[in-house]
């Protein structure tokens, strides 16, 4: 059975603004890593806030652990842990006091369910007497996962946990989140970053309120429209200008340090051709390769389609 | 305007004991894209307070856009221009409103106010959203205005901190595309960023460690010294040794 489920929800803000969410559908597998990746106001935060039973959707329905958002949202709040986008614990309690606050509210204790939190914790122990809002971004981001933990939740929703965090932070807690889905735990977690796609077993792109595909990553990358190819030279910046001025350039954009781009028809526009141009243009020590598209090269693939 | 933008030499802030900021020494050049890399907590913000003017250096020299940054902080900060992903525009006043506000604030006269907002409203392709309020505008415009109101009164230097996190992937060029113009219109921009293909755009990096620039080169150099196929592996490197608790 599914663990998470979501069926034609749509939710609006008001009148004059765009709907937050349009029609969404999808299902979190029991024991999965699920991802919802889309940049700001894709409507990321209102899933989670639906799911957590503390925002009522316009039309549609959603279930988590079983039960319905609405009718039974008070075991739902009981057997899930959230971690919201914006920091949400007592400023003013230490680490020690925001830990048992939050055991004590679910009924439980922080012995009861330590070995869960045990390699987490014992990162922030030496600073367990501090105030949570005299903590440093990463040690905040660990104690909130710790309270969210600590009464060993069925589902974990995880609002954008690594946004603003450098890149050696993000890998470590991703290495995180890979333990406490061994322990069983069902986790639905976003990010606006879209490297970390691939580090969810499937995924839903979302964007403005609408869910562009959802699938595992490697299928989404299977599914990707035509032939993609990167395009190397020395002065990155005035190929960009100029490659874009070619006739049978489909998308051209900056990637690291190349240039990924796509053909308007293959059988007509080809590499060749490009590289022949792009000579005539002054351009010296160009190479052009076919490459294997990355999460990101799919989102803007189809979000262009949607434009 | 051939001289240096920023001229840094061994420029430290401790607080007590902790050397937040640890005898850091670099220049950039006009019309750079300088990108400023570091962990979080490796001391990048407080480097980048002490070279806008908003806090006074322990130890060391340094000049932007040179002016002095113990004794001329005010002329610092009406030669440079400002903008984080957190803090950039007015929610609550019109597009129109926030470009006259932040225009006054930099001193521009009336007259120049007009002309300025009329070209950046065409420029930006915002004249039917002129009269709306900045916090109905999608993120990715909000971004885009807010880098246009930055360098509405032509500084010297643009200091960006963060500016594309949580930016949808098209924006995100598109904003790049935005810093490229101002470069070659020769505003210097100092770009700190978490995205790391991001970093690949920067015609130099420094990388901060526990308060020290453990590493200063173009990308491709950086690459190469580290025998990393991407700037991500060369961060990954140089992060790994940091010393201080993580953040």
């Amino acid at each position: 059975m599914d663990t998470v489920t979501l069926q034609n929800v749509s939710k609006s803000y008001g009148k004059n603004v765009p709907p937050a969410l349009q029609d969404v559908s999808f299902s979190v597998k029991k024991g999965e890593l699920f991802g919802l990746i889309g940049p700001d106001g894709a409507g990321k935060s209102t899933i989670f806030r639906i799911l957590t039973t503390l925002l009522l959707s316009d039309k549609g329905t959603a279930t988590v652990a079983g039960y319905d958002v609405v009718k039974n949202y008070h075991e739902i709040r009981s057997c899930v842990g959230y971690m919201p986008g914006k920091f949400s614990l007592y400023q003013d309690l230490t680490i020690e006091e925001n830990l048992h606050f939050f055991a004590t509210l679910f009924g439980t204790t922080v012995e009861a369910n330590y070995a869960l939190i045990k390699d987490i914790y014992e990162q922030i122990a030496p600073f367990k007497d501090r105030r949570a809002g005299k903590l440093s971004g990463g040690m905040k981001q660990k104690l909130a996962l710790c309270c969210a933990l600590v009464h060993r939740p069925e589902v974990l929703f995880l609002d954008e946990p690594t946004t603003g965090v450098d890149a050696v932070s993000r890998k470590e807690f991703w290495e995180m989140l890979q333990r406490l889905k061994q322990e069983g735990i069902t986790i639905v977690v976003s990010t606006p970053y879209m490297d970390e796609a691939s580090l969810c077993e499937r995924i839903a792109l979302i964007q403005t309120g609408q869910i562009l595909s959802i699938d595992t990553p490697a299928n989404i990358i299977k599914a990707y429209p035509g032939k993609l190819y990167a395009l190397r030279a020395p002065k990155v910046y005035l190929l960009l200008k100029d490659t874009r001025q070619y006739e049978g350039m489909a998308q051209c954009y900056a990637a690291g340090d190349t240039l990924h781009l796509s053909f308007k028809d293959e059988a007509k526009d080809h590499p060749a051709g490009l590289l022949s141009w792009l000579e005539s243009k002054g351009h010296k020590g160009v190479s052009i390769e076919e490459i294997t598209p990355d999460i990101e090269d799919c989102f803007i693939a189809k979000t262009s389609i949607h434009e | 305007m051939s001289e240096k933008a920023i001229v840094c030499k061994d420029l430290t802030k401790r607080f007590g004991d902790f050397f937040a900021v640890n005898h850091i020494s670099f220049d950039v050049d006009q019309g750079e894209i300088f990108g400023f890399l570091g962990a979080n907590g490796a001391g990048k913000t407080t480097a980048m307070r002490m070279l806008c003017g908003l806090s006074y250096p322990t130890s060391g020299e340094a000049s932007v856009a040179g002016y002095n940054v113990f004794k001329q902080q005010e002329d610092i900060k009406r030669n440079i221009g400002y903008m984080s992903q957190k803090f950039s525009l007015y929610e609550s006043l019109t597009v129109r409103e926030n470009i006259r506000f932040y225009g006054g604030v930099y001193g521009l006269s009336d007259k120049q106010l007009k002309e300025k907002g009329d070209e950046l409203i065409t420029k930006l392709g915002m004249e039917k959203e002129a009269k709306m309020m900045v916090g109905s505008l999608p993120l990715g415009w909000k971004q885009k205005l807010a880098f246009s109101v930055a360098i509405i009164h032509q500084p010297r230097i643009v200091f960006l901190d963060e500016p594309t996190g949580g930016v949808d992937p098209v924006t995100r060029r598109q904003f790049w595309d935005l810093i490229y113009d101002a470069a070659d219109s020769g505003i210097t921009v100092f770009v700190t960023t978490h995205y790391m293909d991001e970093a690949e755009y920067c015609n130099r990096i420094s990388v901060m460690v526990d308060g020290r620039i453990d590493a200063l080169d173009t990308p491709a150099n950086l690459k190469q010294q580290f025998e990393a196929a991407s700037m991500n592996e060369v961060f990954y490197a140089l992060a790994r040794t940091a010393k201080r608790s993580a953040d």
